[in-house]
């Protein structure tokens, strides 16, 4: 087991190195840091000094190797336009990020799992066909679309919920949450949702399929024989089956929720550092762009990194698999 | 496989099951697929005909009129030579015509983007899967790297460096798809690989690269083609995501999604028309897609073949 975690380390140490060299290379070299972070009005001995400043004049390799131990210490750069540094500011706007992402994903799986237990046990009845046609649809519509459309019914039309913002926060621990509150929670019910449904069809469909596929398995006409009651089956031998591949599925999905509340907190005007990065990529804001990418590919190796070890802890099959190899 | 079932016949009963003729009965099958591949066929139109069937040019700025902005649907423009079915956004644009120069340009973006990575993708899975050893080794990590981030972060990281504009953004989505692609070839070259035509040509004292290209890509190219129509709905369906936010295309050459987010400035004050028709057209056009790359994937599954 050691031995897996311990090479598993190792590759995520590699994989972090190689995005901050195609990081670095993006923005260094492809994208000309000297034109942007320059005025128009400041050339000749000015600009010089600007460059010297920011350590452009040296090589390459050198160039790189100040960015990589200033990113060790979790310095990027000061943001240009709020003038402190770029780590601090995303990490400032994270709990809002993370509290929409967690919230879809407790909808996600409280809702997507019994959905799909309950589609794959009556797959031909009118209500198994009614949630997988569901399911097609929250897959094929683009979320921002949704999300507009939500708005639209909702907070326009309806005029039941708020649109935009995350209403009144209470700090819990040092940190603003707004699921506390009641006016906190009807601003995060629309994002939530919409930041969800995807997710909740994938669940649902996921989660179909396995029930199905088990309840051909012998083990279950075993326990049939034995006598066990059908309910008794499905929560304690089927789930625990079809749990492997959900949990797999599920954490990969919590990194692409972190991505994709990008599109949810600029439709909602969530103040998260998806948000953040959509502003600051508009108004050139470099450091907090180079922050936000290398922060959120940190958040994703090591969010490989757990899936990978509690699935070896789940399933035997796959760490005995890797260590043979 | 289409030949071994065949019954004894005389005449044109050959002629009939002919491969193609099978698949396209095959395809038929499924009532939805068929009319998914006719809306798409119709959107296809709509696109490449789109500045002949438009009421009106919407980039022409000399034939738009200030008065006609923000009309509901129905509306007769002041001059009184058109009405606009769909209404009309801040412009004073109809926007039945820009949502078929819309379409024109998401499909275009999709197709290219969709092209482009498949031929590098291929490329590049068939090389992963023939050459195997390192090479093989070195490809796959990169691709499993790649597909270990979602598609829309990939997007976001290129289109952050590299800035707007349609050569962007068709760079940033074939960087995103490529992967899928390798990833399909190189799994079907694996299998194919041990057959006996390769073999057969190996003897014959082919080159690899012949065999590579005239032999086996051929045979990869049935999943192939469902990973790409899967693709290219995913690929407009991306880039209207990037240019809702402000990141896809300049605003010179709109397409739906930055037509959507043209509208969702006045969504609050509920002009609905500017958002939701583009978004209905968008919904459409990914669906039919989605459609016929579901039967296409039944269809040449080689598991379900009858």
């Amino acid at each position: 087991m050691s031995v897996f975690i311990i090479r598993r380390l190792m590759q995520s140490v590699v994989v972090i190195f190689i995005m901050t060299l195609i990081v670095f290379f993006g923005v260094m070299v492809i994208g000309n840091p000297v034109d942007i972070l320059i005025g128009q009005d400041c050339d000749g001995p000015c600009r010089e000094k600007v460059i010297r400043s920011l350590g452009l004049h040296l090589p390459l390799h050198e160039q790189y190797l100040v960015f990589l131990k200033n990113a060790l210490k979790g310095e990027l750069g000061n943001s240009f336009k709020a003038g402190i540094p770029a780590t601090h500011l995303i990490l400032q706007r994270m709990p809002a990020t993370l509290e929409l992402a967690f919230c879809s994903f407790l909808i996600a799986v409280g809702l997507g799992i019994p959905l799909g237990i309950w589609a794959g046990l009556r797959p031909e009845s009118l209500s198994g066909k009614v949630i997988m046609g569901g399911s097609i649809l929250g897959f094929s519509l683009p979320s921002f679309w949704v999300g507009v459309m939500l708005m639209l019914l909702f907070a326009v039309e309806l005029n039941w919920l708020p649109a935009t913002g995350r209403g009144e926060t209470v700090p819990v621990l040092g940190v603003e949450v707004s699921f506390l509150t009641l006016d906190g929670l009807r601003h995060l019910i629309l994002p939530a949702v919409n930041l969800a449904l995807f997710k909740l069809s994938l669940m649902v469909r996921l989660t179909r399929a396995s029930v199905r596929e088990n309840l051909l398995m012998d083990y279950i006409k075993f326990a049939r024989a034995k006598g066990l009651s059908m309910n008794r089956i499905i929560f304690v031998h089927v789930l625990k089956n079809i749990l492997i591949p959900i949990i797999t599925v599920l954490g990969l999905e919590l990194g692409n929720l972190i991505a994709f509340s990008v599109v949810t907190e600029t439709i909602f005007a969530w103040p998260g550092m998806g948000k953040l990065l959509i502003d600051s990529i508009d108004v050139l804001d470099r450091p907090v762009v180079v922050a936000y990418l290398m922060i959120t590919i940190f958040m994703f190796i090591m969010i490989n990194l757990v899936v990978d070890i509690l699935y070896s802890l789940l399933d035997p099959r796959v760490r005995l698999g890797d260590i043979k190899q | 496989m289409s030949q071994s079932t065949q019954e004894p016949s005389v005449g044109t009963a050959d002629r009939k099951d002919s491969p193609s003729r099978r698949f396209a009965a095959d395809f038929c099958e499924s009532r939805l697929a068929v009319g998914g591949l006719l809306v798409f066929l119709a959107i296809l139109l709509v696109a490449v005909f789109a500045p002949q069937i438009s009421p009106q040019d919407p980039y022409d700025l000399v034939a738009l009129d200030i008065l006609d902005s923000r009309e509901p649907p129905g509306t007769q423009s002041v001059s009184g030579h058109l009405t606009f079915w769909l209404g009309t956004d801040a412009q004073g644009r109809d926007m039945l015509s820009a949502i078929f120069y819309g379409l024109r340009t998401s499909l275009l973006v999709g197709a290219m983007s969709g092209f482009i990575a498949l031929c590098l993708g291929t490329c590049i899975g068939l090389m992963a899967g023939y050459f195997a050893g390192r090479v093989d080794t070195v490809i796959m990590r990169i691709v499993d790297l790649q597909l270990s981030f979602p598609s829309i972060l990939v997007a976001l990281m290129v289109l952050a460096v590299l800035g707007q504009g349609v050569d962007k953004i068709i760079l940033a989505l074939v960087i995103v798809q490529w992967a899928y692609y390798a990833r399909t070839v190189r799994a079907s070259v694996l299998a194919e690989r041990q057959l006996e035509y390769v073999e057969a040509a190996q003897c014959m004292g082919l080159s690899r690269w012949r065999i590579a290209f005239r032999h086996l890509l051929p045979n990869c190219l049935p999943p192939l083609i469902v990973v790409g129509t899967v693709q290219v709905a995913h690929a407009i369906a991306v880039e209207a995501t990037l240019s809702f936010l402000g990141l896809g295309l300049p605003p010179t050459e709109p397409s739906l999604g930055l037509l959507i987010a043209n509208g969702f400035d006045y969504i609050m004050s509920g002009r609905y028309w500017i958002s939701i028709f583009p978004g209905i057209a968008l919904l459409i056009t990914i669906a039919s897609i989605n459609l016929v790359g579901d039967q296409l994937r039944d269809v040449l599954n080689p598991r379900l073949q009858r």
